[in-house]
């Protein structure tokens, strides 16, 4: 019998996967804070959140439930088409990424020849989103805040290309896919450790988390950016910024930790995607860690950060890598 | 150069050392308490707010409505009233309030009382939604608790 | 650096406060501003105004014992101290050696106690939300300490005229002694977690340079003052109670950045554990509260006393008219002289910088307002 389809079959393949990857980034979001406030709550000697259902799980569905019931406030004087907007601008470009990164060997959406680049000019088109919260709010904390974000983004995006093409230049491909084939034997990590300690570094920066939280440093300006919104909106903007944690720390595993490469098990080939969310799970624990351990940088110290530390060791980097590749 | 490169060194060291700090405290046992569930023991020494003593071999006050405590009172919260009962030569206490919003637990009343008839009380989870739940009569808190 | 056109023309105000997190709590400073530099920062006060002297002057000098709690709640047993002393002075009341030892170990306690919960706070304002979880465990322990002879946790009222309002115990002594030893350890995890962390030594070190002259002009006392490196200190200065019986140094600054004041206050609490631990080796038997008269009167004429509160020289003034109510009193509080350097130090920086500087100083709006 055949099969009759209005749809093309590769379409419907496309729309299978945007539903599945919108509810993981959901469920993502909400394990996220929940690890989130549980670890934070740890490292501070106290429990986190304990009352709703065992030890809290359901805690964040809770708060879910709660910002959707909100009244989405408008405030007086606001730009009320890009302060509506916002929210969907921050929450649009991280669902993207998703549909290139490989999950394991058969699970990835689609194989882009250039997977890479897409995700990094993805990330890019987030820090509309905050701009255009920050301009749209009416309010000056959250003008710092957009204004904050937009150069702090433009400074990082150069060290995490330029760590990113350490490895595309190893590896002569932008399909993440090859870049995780290529590790079979040896991770990235041990062959590229600086460019791994960059991407780590400016990805934290590039997902505005503490110590480089400035657009929304909150003993400075109060919450920066989001600082007028309420309900769904400001949710949005937090499920943005835990997918976006999600995306960076995932990029991270496919081109320094191996991706879906684990070591050799019965049902191997099924496992693949265990490991993937290990990697990226342990990279995500780190950055959480961080947050709750260090002070804020100042603005102009984090743009020097970038411009004096991260810029120079990445070039000297590529240079010795290109130099290694060519012998 | 070196002060460049010596920055980074140290400042890395720093930075692991402070990601050790916090990952130790990760393992550690929490020290809170999760309050409406548990509750720590509160130290007998505690000062809330004035209760009358019981005592306990005649099952009653020892004020004798003196008044001295509402005079000494910095904040006026206190009010005594005694009323000379028929066929006795002592007043008797017949009202004792004390409004709770305005005292600040300074002590004052007493220490000045001649008969030790105060006491501080164990309470403080005190809350309420209105002022004049604040009003407290301590004489019926007495009247409560005597058996 | 800031005189540019485009810049004279961009000029703009922004309120921070008074329900701004870092100003802890309602203090507005209303600054002019250029794109994120600070020109002109004016601090406005006012807001936690209770009036506590015109209080004094309309009630018994006995009955202002709670309100001396109430002006700096962070630190409020040398406000009682300076105040028993106070009157004690004006009327020539002895006080027993027991209850002036009591009386130091409990006020250093509540300073080092003060020192904690600002270390904390001031990590918040400089963004990391960890160190202030680690001071509260430890300020909780002497809470728990005072709170066991004192009977209340934060706005005390322990010290009497003529002594405290009851003699410590065994257990009090086990207790502290338990707590400095937990303390001298605990100090090595603020040295990895803060002091040592290059991104905190970034955002302190020579940032808001307060000058020695500087520190003068403005009045300015305390470890704010030492940090400029002018070791003056009233316990050692002009000593009172018995705080010349004890070996202790006075730790200053170099140069009176953020760094320097956070030094001096870190080195001031080791220092303060060390007065504890003389006072309770040295502790004098005997009773803790001399005879009083109960009317107290207050003889014509005027009267000083004061003392150093863990954010500066605290003075009571007062002047009495014969009767037992003060004439006046005038209370002379540290945080108001070293915010009045704001507006100086404050031309031309970065407003995290802002931030960084006001954290230093440790303030605390309701002791300025009264």
């Amino acid at each position: 019998m055949e099969t009759i389809s209005i749809l093309p079959p590769e379409l419907i393949r496309m729309l299978i996967a945007v539903i599945i990857i919108i509810s993981f980034l959901f469920l993502n979001a909400i394990m996220m804070g929940y690890l989130e406030r549980k670890i934070a709550g740890h490292v501070q000697r106290r429990p986190g959140p304990m009352e709703v259902g065992f030890h809290g799980i359901l805690q964040m569905v809770v708060d879910g439930v709660k910002l959707l019931g909100k009244e989405l406030l408008i405030p007086f004087n606001v730009d009320r088409t890009l302060f509506r907007v916002a929210p969907l601008l921050s929450f649009t470009p991280v669902i993207l990424p998703l549909l290139v990164i490989p999950f394991s060997e058969k699970l990835q959406a689609r194989d882009l020849s250039l997977g890479l680049i897409f995700i990094v000019s993805m990330g890019s088109v987030n820090v509309m989103a905050l701009l255009v919260a920050g301009w749209g709010s009416n309010n000056k904390y959250s003008m710092f805040g957009a204004m904050r974000a937009v150069a702090q983004s433009i400074a990082f995006e150069i060290p995490i290309l330029l760590s990113m093409l350490a490895v595309v230049l190893m590896c002569n491909t932008f399909s993440l896919k090859e870049i995780v084939g290529a590790q079979q034997k040896i991770w990235f990590v041990v062959l590229q450790p600086v460019a791994f300690l960059i991407y780590v570094i400016a990805g934290v920066a590039e997902t505005n988390r503490a110590p480089f939280d400035l657009p929304e440093a909150e003993s400075e300006l109060t919450a920066g950016f989001h600082t007028e919104y309420s309900g769904m909106g400001f949710s949005l903007f937090f499920i943005g910024e835990y997918t976006n944690m999600f995306i960076v720390a995932s990029v991270a595993t496919v081109l320094f930790l191996g991706g879906w490469h684990g070591p050799n098990l019965p049902y191997g080939e099924y496992l693949g995607v265990v490991w993937f969310f290990l990697k990226v799970y342990f990279l995500l624990f780190l950055m959480i860690m961080i947050r709750w351990t260090y002070p804020r940088v100042r603005f102009d110290q984090l743009l020097n950060f970038a411009w004096k530390y991260l810029v120079p060791f990445s070039f000297v980097n590529i240079l010795i890598t290109a130099v290694l590749v060519k012998l | 150069m070196k002060q460049y490169f010596s920055e980074i060194y140290t400042g890395g060291k720093s930075l692991v050392e402070g990601l050790g700090v916090t990952f130790k405290a990760l393992c550690q046992p929490i020290v809170t308490v999760q309050y409406p569930r548990e509750e720590i023991d509160i130290t007998p020494n505690y000062r809330g707010h004035i209760d009358l003593v019981l005592d306990p071999e005649k099952n009653t006050f020892l004020c004798i409505s003196c008044g001295m405590c509402e005079k000494s009172c910095p904040s006026d919260c206190i009010k005594v009233k005694g009323k000379k009962m028929e066929g006795e030569k002592k007043k008797t206490l017949v009202l004792f309030e004390l409004d709770f919003t305005k005292c600040s637990l300074c002590g004052t009343c007493v220490e000045v009382c001649p008969k030790d008839a105060l006491e501080y009380s164990q309470e403080y989870n005190l809350a309420a939604f209105s002022r004049e739940a604040f009003h407290f009569d301590i004489l019926k808190r007495l009247e409560e608790r005597r058996t | 650096m800031l005189e540019s056109d485009f810049q004279k023309q961009n000029r703009f105000f922004l309120n921070m406060g008074p329900q701004h997190p870092s100003t802890h709590g309602v203090l507005l400073i209303v600054l002019e501003m250029s794109g994120e530099y600070v020109l002109d920062p004016q601090p406005v006060l006012g807001f936690v105004h209770r009036m506590h002297e015109k209080m004094a002057e309309s009630r018994p000098c006995g009955g202002f014992m709670p309100n001396t709690a109430r002006m700096d709640y962070v630190c409020a047993l040398p406000y009682n101290h300076g105040y028993v002393s106070l009157i004690e002075r004006k009327t020539g009341i002895e006080v027993p050696k027991r209850a002036e030892y009591i009386r130091v170990i409990t006020s250093e306690l509540n300073r080092v106690a003060s020192h904690l919960l600002w270390l904390g706070a001031y990590l918040l304002d400089l963004g990391a939300f960890t160190p202030i979880l680690y001071g509260f465990d430890d300020r909780e322990h002497i809470l728990d300490i005072l709170e066991d002879i004192t009977g209340s946790r934060l706005t005390y009222c322990y010290y009497r005229f003529g002594g405290v309002y009851q003699d410590i115990d065994d257990k009090f002594v086990d207790a502290t002694r338990a707590f400095i030893q937990r303390l001298r350890k605990r100090f090595v995890i603020y040295e990895k977690l803060v002091t040592k962390n290059i991104i905190f030594i970034k955002r302190t070190e020579n940032i808001g340079i307060v000058s020695p002259d500087m520190a003068l002009r403005y009045g300015m006392t305390g470890p704010n003052l030492r940090g400029s490196g002018i070791a003056y200190d009233v316990r050692k200065n002009e000593p009172y109670s018995v705080y010349p019986e004890f070996d202790f140094e006075v730790p200053v600054g170099a140069q009176g950045d953020c760094l320097d004041r956070y030094m001096v206050r870190i080195r001031e609490m080791e220092q303060s554990l060390r007065i504890i631990e003389q006072a309770l080796d040295r502790l004098p038997e005997g009773p803790v509260r001399a005879k009083v008269p109960k009317n107290i009167k207050l003889s014509p004429g005027d009267c000083n006393f004061a003392v150093e509160a863990a954010r500066g020289e605290l003075s009571y003034y007062l002047v009495g008219d014969g009767t037992s109510t003060p004439y006046r009193l005038k209370v002379r509080v540290p945080s108001y002289s070293n915010l009045s350097c704001l507006p100086e130090l404050g031309r031309g920086i970065l407003l995290p910088d802002l931030v960084s500087i006001l954290g230093s100083f440790d303030l605390v709006i309701p002791e300025m307002d009264r």
